[in-house]
């Protein structure tokens, strides 16, 4: 057997599961000083299953598919078993735990190195697969991240279990409601939609005088390297402390994007192309309309979604400059004032949402619009 | 100048589709001046297949788009259909057919067809009508709902040949249309393109490096030459008008072919 | 010959930049008026100043000391006064902010380009890291990762890191995914022709990276570098806003916005502005050298 990753990650598994049998789980129960060994059943169990998917990925025995839901199953076993057996006051954890966790990683990561190899002629196999392996990689950072926390018994206050944010969001849905309205709904959607068509609109209509142009785009690409995020305290003095303030941070920072990639994009069209148009006598709007714009919406698109995360961080980053008592900027500063740091991570997940939905479905959009250009079709 | 018309000229003008007296045409470069064209004397009569053939740089493209309005001659006198080439583009008066299929590939081939007709702002019945009758002559009527990137090299220049036919000009001016094609590919289309000529009788003005299409296709040969561009020789060819690709083992196509090779050669030796 | 049509080119392409900042400053000093007046007209109401010409407003309107909107004059003087007139070592001076920002900028820079190039290599070299991890990369660019900065501030102050080096994790955090996309894409830029040569020689993939695909990204990596500066930038201001506003740029936005220092926020912003614009021109001319002595260069 050669030395590949597989084979360094069976021995892992193996040697982890084996140490769980051998070195102590608990050190130091919550009554008693002694040295516990096999406090949970479940964890006996799991070790036990793990030595022997182990050594059959190791001697590759069983065929694929099976092999690979034993890894699964077994794996994801190891990481309730071991989740569980955090729940009661516990003492601390021994190394044969951390032993145990190693090897359910390793196990895991065992799954996702034979699903990454799996190759699929089937579009939905392929689609399904796509998601399937990320969506793996994220559970188990969410599973580690709780392993870790709650086994190392690090405060709340430096980095809660993701348990303990999923319950916050449980119970804080109003307010975290009230500040996506704030932050989202107003300041970004207004601020985006208004930002973006200023830097379309003004795009085209510079379009016909080359000195404008030649002299707003090496502006305009200055401009978008800069930090314009620093505009917020004074368009917060300007427009006051609620959602408008936001809403001009936002116009201001996705405005150069929009008017540089629009300019590159009406660029873009081929002198072929125009030619053709010429020799249909076409006016200037019929070859705007009917060949630019449509040769321009892919860079378009890449201005929306390169504004899209801009938004985000603009309306978040001017609350932090002042606000009504609402809000997402507004509460993460507030509560991270306050040390409530699973409130916080309850923000930042709804921002990591609520940023990914946004994206996505411009993406999607894209998808739509943009069908037949190669990035698109080809994948 | 109409004054001087004799009624035979009159009459002669009338056939003559293009008319081109004493056209050159020089680009300013930061290298200085390039003379693209240089005293360019051609008439081109209805029906009449006419090849430009030359090495490259010797203006045959730039002559096309002057033809075609695309660019302005820097002195001479050039008509198209009696009038301007500007007016010539106004009236429609030619389908011009590029290198590359240059279909656009958010439309469908039924909707490239029909965008020079939207532009002519063509109602909606007569746009349909007109996008299948040209896509049936190129035999592309199962095609019309596919996009361009789902079809062959050659299909799409096909499509391309529709959407200049469907402006229903009297004209086709062409720029290496099948140059990017493979051989076989290319003798297929040049076969197609001859007898929708002679179907439609439409004048060609057609642009190429090859000879043997040149011969295949053509009435007329313009041999040309370069720096500066200008025309070397023109060879009428006697060669049928139904012809097919055998006639390129017959004798008349080997000597029209040898000339035109010589004409080649000798201009190339005015460089040395 | 040459040396005038160069001059000319030079002209044709600066004559249009200049115009148009010309007119931004013309624009600027309209609005300043604009906006500063109705305070003014207050002001001479409050003193009984009647007959005041428009001269003299005008005049009035771009010297305030807390406008609304300052007149780019004043904002230019305020600069010269910290950076000039005022010692490094001082509080006030806007070197010395400037310099406070820029050392967590680079320092997060570096860190950040550094570890977005190693894990490139990783996705590059491995099918599972590619297929679980890029999807993650390419997600966490749509989330607003500036909202963490209060938090990553905050905590490792907590456990007893503080100074530059939280400021620097959050430039580094936001600097490492343009590098990781960029260096991704870089490294498999080379065509498989060159690859399918590489294999003809039976190259180990050690000799395939140095040989093949690390020269192809390098073009890839500046272009990721010159979006990873301009971030970094913008991260270590943005983690000075919650940190109690001590020192840097964003600690004098911050001070300006609390005290209603107009002057003083705008002469910071017009300073990271520059900041940038130094730091993506410096990163633009090292790729040109870069790429000239690798014989890529392009005009």
């Amino acid at each position: 057997m050669t030395l590949t990753l597989r084979s360094v990650l069976a021995v892992a598994a193996l040697v982890g599961a084996l140490g769980g049998f051998i070195v102590p789980i608990e050190i130091g129960g919550a009554d008693t000083d002694r040295v516990m060994i096999w406090p949970h059943g479940a964890l006996l169990v799991f070790a036990g299953l793990a030595v022997l998917t182990a050594m059959a990925a190791i001697s590759d025995r069983l065929r694929g598919p099976l092999l690979l839901a034993a890894l699964f199953l077994v794996a994801h076993f190891g990481a309730y078993a071991l989740i569980s057996s955090l729940g009661d006051e516990a003492g601390k954890r021994g190394p044969g735990f951390w032993s145990l966790v190693v090897a359910a990683w390793a196990l895991a990561w065992l799954v996702a190195d034979r699903v990454a190899a799996i190759e699929s002629r089937d579009r939905l196999k392929q689609r399904l697969l796509a998601i399937a392996i990320p969506a793996l990689f994220g559970m188990w950072i969410l599973i580690l991240w709780e392993i870790i926390v709650r086994g190392f018994d690090i405060p709340a206050v430096l980095l809660p279990p993701p348990s303990a944010i999923g319950a916050r969001i449980a119970t804080s849905v109003p307010t975290l409601w009230a500040d996506f309205q704030q932050t989202i709904l107003k300041a970004v959607l207004i601020g985006y939609i208004l930002g973006c068509g200023a830097g379309l609109v003004v795009a085209i209509l510079i379009d016909r005088s080359s000195f404008l142009q030649r002299g707003l785009l090496p502006i305009g690409n200055l401009v978008s390297a800069l930090p314009i995020v620093g505009v917020a305290p004074i368009m917060v003095m300007w427009f006051g402390f609620d959602w408008p303030s936001k809403a001009a941070v936002v116009i201001i920072m996705t405005f150069f994007p929009m008017l540089v990639n629009t300019m590159a994009g009406l660029a873009s069209a081929s002198a072929m192309q125009r030619d053709l148009m010429k020799t249909y006598a076409a006016s200037y709007w019929q070859t705007l309309f009917k060949l630019r714009l449509p040769e321009a919406l892919p860079f378009i698109f890449n201005a929306l979604k390169i504004n899209s995360t801009l938004a985000l961080i603009g309306a978040i980053v001017a609350e932090f400059f002042g606000t009504p008592i609402v809000g997402m900027g507004f509460r993460i500063s507030t509560e991270v004032g306050r040390m409530n740091i699973d409130m916080v991570w309850a923000e930042i997940a709804m921002a990591a949402v609520a940023g990914s939905l946004f994206y996505g479905a411009i993406a999607l959009t894209e998808r739509v619009f943009t069908f037949w250009h190669p990035s698109i079709r080809g994948s | 100048m109409l004054q001087r018309m004799t009624p035979s000229d009159a009459q002669n003008s009338l056939d003559r589709v293009i008319d081109i007296k004493g056209v050159s045409l020089t680009f300013e470069t930061n290298d200085g001046p390039v003379h693209a064209l240089a005293g360019i004397n051609l008439d081109i009569t209805q029906g009449e297949f006419v090849s430009l053939i030359g090495p490259s740089g010797c203006g045959k493209t730039t002559l096309l788009r002057v033809i075609a309005d695309l660019e302005r001659p820097t002195t001479g006198t050039i008509t198209v259909n009696g009038v301007s080439p500007r007016e010539a583009l106004l009236n429609r008066s030619y389908g011009y057919v590029f290198q590359a299929a240059a279909l656009y590939p958010w439309r469908t081939i039924a909707k490239n067809v029909a965008l020079p007709l939207e532009i002519m702002g063509l109602d909606r019945a007569e746009r349909e009508a007109r996008v299948k009758r040209n896509l049936e002559l190129v035999d592309l009527g199962d095609f019309a709902q596919k996009f361009p990137w789902q079809l062959s090299g050659g299909m799409q220049q096909r499509a391309s040949i529709a959407r200049a036919l469907a402006v229903e000009p009297g004209m086709l001016l062409m720029d290496e249309p099948f140059g990017a094609l493979d051989e076989i590919v290319r003798d297929h289309l040049n076969e197609q393109l001859l007898k929708l000529c002679d179907k439609t009788n439409k004048t060609v003005v057609f642009v190429t490096h090859s000879i043997p299409e040149a011969v295949f296709l053509s009435t007329k040969i313009v041999v040309m030459s370069a720096r500066p561009g200008q025309i070397h020789d023109i060879i009428e060819s006697e060669l049928p008008r139904d012809r097919t690709l055998d006639v390129r083992e017959t004798p008349e196509f080997l000597d029209i072919a040898h000339r035109v090779r010589q004409g080649l050669r000798e201009g190339h030796s005015y460089d040395a | 010959m040459t040396p005038r049509v160069d001059l000319q080119k030079f002209l044709a392409r600066a004559g249009p930049v200049v115009v148009v900042v010309l007119a931004i400053f013309t624009l600027w000093y309209i609005a300043a008026v604009l906006l500063n007046a109705p305070a003014q007209r207050d002001a001479y109401a409050r003193a009984k100043v009647v007959d005041y010409s428009t001269g003299q407003l005008i005049a009035d309107t771009t010297s305030q000391r807390r406008p609304v909107l300052p007149a780019p004059h004043q904002v230019v003087e305020e600069i010269y006064k910290t950076t000039v007139l005022k010692k490094v070592t001082s509080k006030r001076s806007l070197i010395h902010h400037s310099w406070v920002t820029l050392s967590s900028t680079m320092l997060g820079f570096l860190l950040g380009t550094a570890l977005g190039t190693l894990l490139a290599v990783a996705i590059v070299h491995n099918r599972t890291l590619d297929k679980s991890m890029m999807p993650w990369v390419i997600a966490s660019q749509t989330i607003p990762i500036l909202a963490i900065a209060p938090l990553i501030i905050v905590v490792l102050n907590a456990i007893g890191i503080q100074g530059l080096l939280p400021k620097a994790f959050i430039s580094m955090y936001l600097s490492f995914f343009p590098v990781t996309v960029g260096m991704v894409k870089g490294l498999r830029s080379p065509e498989i022709i060159h690859l399918d040569l590489m294999r003809t020689y039976s190259a180990s993939p050690w000799d395939v990276f140095w040989k093949l695909r690390w020269p192809s990204s390098v073009p890839y990596l500046f272009t990721s570098m010159k979006v990873a500066i301009a971030i970094s930038l913008v991260g270590a201001i943005v983690s000075e806003l919650p940190t109690g506003a001590v020192a840097g740029l964003g600690a004098r936005l911050l001070a300006g916005s609390y005290y209603g220092q107009t002057i003083q926020i705008w002469s910071a912003l017009v300073m990271a502005a520059l900041l940038a614009a130094i730091l993506v021109t410096l990163v633009g001319v090292a790729n040109k050298a870069v790429l000239r002595r690798m014989g890529m260069a392009s005009t």
